[in-house]
């Protein structure tokens, strides 16, 4: 076990950089999720369309896969998902600004694949809320995006928040996939560095990556289910 | 009474849900002032015809034209109609997560931009109007069915309406509830708003209705005074209806 003390510096390095990915792809996974429950529930069917579209895709695709297509398909089409390399965030996300692409490709493929599951989350959440409040509304008058904001997303978030942070759990999770895609340093890589390359020991490193998922995780968890009893006496 | 154009008029409206025709060749027009009670057995389309003339429900064939406009599609014109169409539903739909006043100022204030203040203090005459002024600051779980049906009412006239639906409003209430939402009803006629009321309370159509009309299964079968109405219905179908009423 003294992997673990010794090796303190990787750990704790592949945490941050698990860390870093996770924070942003949650804040690009709940954007993009947004907007794509707006298309899936606008009065516009075109729109709805695109929504539907998007969800059935990314949704139904193994995450591997669509790491894949972010990772080789993205240089394969010229690109180096420099748009990500955004001045000031890459000051505290260092390799949002490498010239290395590796992180930005897995955090876009990480972006894409849970925005689908957000979406759904967001949706159930509407749902959650009965048809006549939005109907309420627009007998009044209220366009769509006046509705959504003063009459439905201030009832529904109440319902969205439980599935969302399962979603958001799942994606902490999920991000153990990106050192198999060029990614270098994160929690499950660094494993992979100290087992293969370094010749430690497979349990105790693995003991010591799990306890870096489940200081993520764990208080997320602990978090939603407060949020869940206090909606339960609220009700 | 009736002045100038009708205010509402359909033209051959159908409308279907999946394999049912809910709504058959309906025409109809409203003039203005007018209060017109829609009566007929449930599952005639009474109720979807109430809500085909704001566009809660889209229509199959025909036209509806509001205020000399044709219904125009989703949008801002939509909306905007809307807002002139007051509109209470059977089971009151107030907002849950708003006071009673918030209800009533938020189409003023986010549709028609009117300065808060000012939109709060119609609000509050409309609430004393309708006999509520002291729930102002209540949420709508915390009223009674009447009296949220009443808050309703008055989120529907703070956008000053050109006219009035009203889809079964006294359906969902306790008995004893539904004499308060009538009365409000019934003064609202007397200052001529132009009214629409589906509704099973004949004596409503009776003393406040200028014309009735009876549906059944999803057509206009009679369109009549309401003394002439209950007196000689000329349909079997109608005739079979109120004896099925009356006689308790």
């Amino acid at each position: 076990m003294s992997v673990l003390i010794d090796k303190f510096d990787v750990f704790a390095g592949g945490f941050w950089l698990t860390l870093q990915i996770c924070l942003l792809a949650a804040i690009g996974a709940l954007i993009l999720g947004a907007i794509v429950a707006v298309l899936r529930i606008s009065p516009v069917p075109p729109l709805r369309a695109v929504g539907t579209a998007y969800v059935n895709m990314f949704r139904n695709l193994p995450l591997t896969v669509v790491m894949f297509f972010a990772a080789f398909g993205l240089p394969a089409l010229g690109s180096n998902a420099d748009f990500l390399r955004i001045p000031g965030l890459d000051a505290i996300f260092s390799r949002l600004g490498t010239d290395l692409p590796y992180f930005r490709f897995a955090l876009i493929a990480l972006v894409l694949y849970t925005a689908a599951f957000v979406c759904e989350a967001l949706r159930s959440g509407v749902n959650a809320v009965p048809a006549g409040q939005a109907e309420a509304a627009r007998s009044l008058g209220l366009t769509f995006t006046q509705n959504l904001r003063y009459v439905v997303l201030p009832q529904s978030w109440k319902a969205s928040v439980v599935p969302l942070g399962s979603v958001i759990i799942a994606m902490i999770k999920n991000s153990a996939l990106v050192g198999f895609f060029g990614v270098v340093g994160d929690l499950s890589q660094s494993a992979d560095q100290l087992t293969s390359a370094e010749g430690h020991a497979f349990v105790p490193v693995a003991i010591g990556i799990s306890i870096g998922y489940l200081i993520m995780t764990v208080p997320l968890g602990a978090l939603l289910d407060r949020i869940e009893k206090r909606q339960a006496v609220a009700r | 009474m009736t002045t100038g154009e009708p205010l509402i008029v359909l033209d051959e409206v159908n409308k279907h849900f999946g394999p049912l025709h809910v709504l058959q060749d309906v025409s109809l027009s409203v003039g203005r002032g007018e209060v017109v009670v829609v009566i007929g057995p449930s599952g005639s389309g009474k109720s979807t015809l109430c809500r085909t003339i704001n566009r809660l429900e889209p229509i199959d064939s025909g036209t509806i034209t509001f205020d000399g406009r044709p219904l125009p599609a989703e949008g801002k014109a939509l909306a905007k109609l809307r807002s002139e169409v007051g509109m209470v539903f059977q089971s009151f739909n107030l907002f849950a997560h708003k006071t009673i006043l918030e209800n009533v100022t938020l189409g003023p204030v986010k549709v028609r931009k009117e300065k808060p203040a000012a939109a709060r203090e119609r609000g509050l005459a409309l609430l004393d109007r309708v006999g509520i002024a002291n729930q102002a600051d209540k949420f709508p779980a915390q009223l009674s069915g009447g009296q949220q049906q009443r808050a309703a009412i008055a989120r529907a006239l703070a956008m000053q309406p050109k006219a009035m639906l009203f889809d079964e409003p006294t359906s969902a209430l306790d008995p004893e509830m539904v004499g308060e939402v009538l009365d409000v009803m019934t003064s609202l006629a007397r200052d001529g708003m132009t009214m629409v009321v589906v509704t099973h309370e004949m004596g409503f159509a009776r003393h406040a209705a200028n014309r009735v009309i009876f549906m059944a299964d999803g057509r206009l079968v009679e369109d009549a005074a309401p003394t002439e109405f209950f007196a000689n219905p000329r349909s079997e179908r109608a005739k079979d209806f109120l004896s099925k009423i009356l006689t308790h």
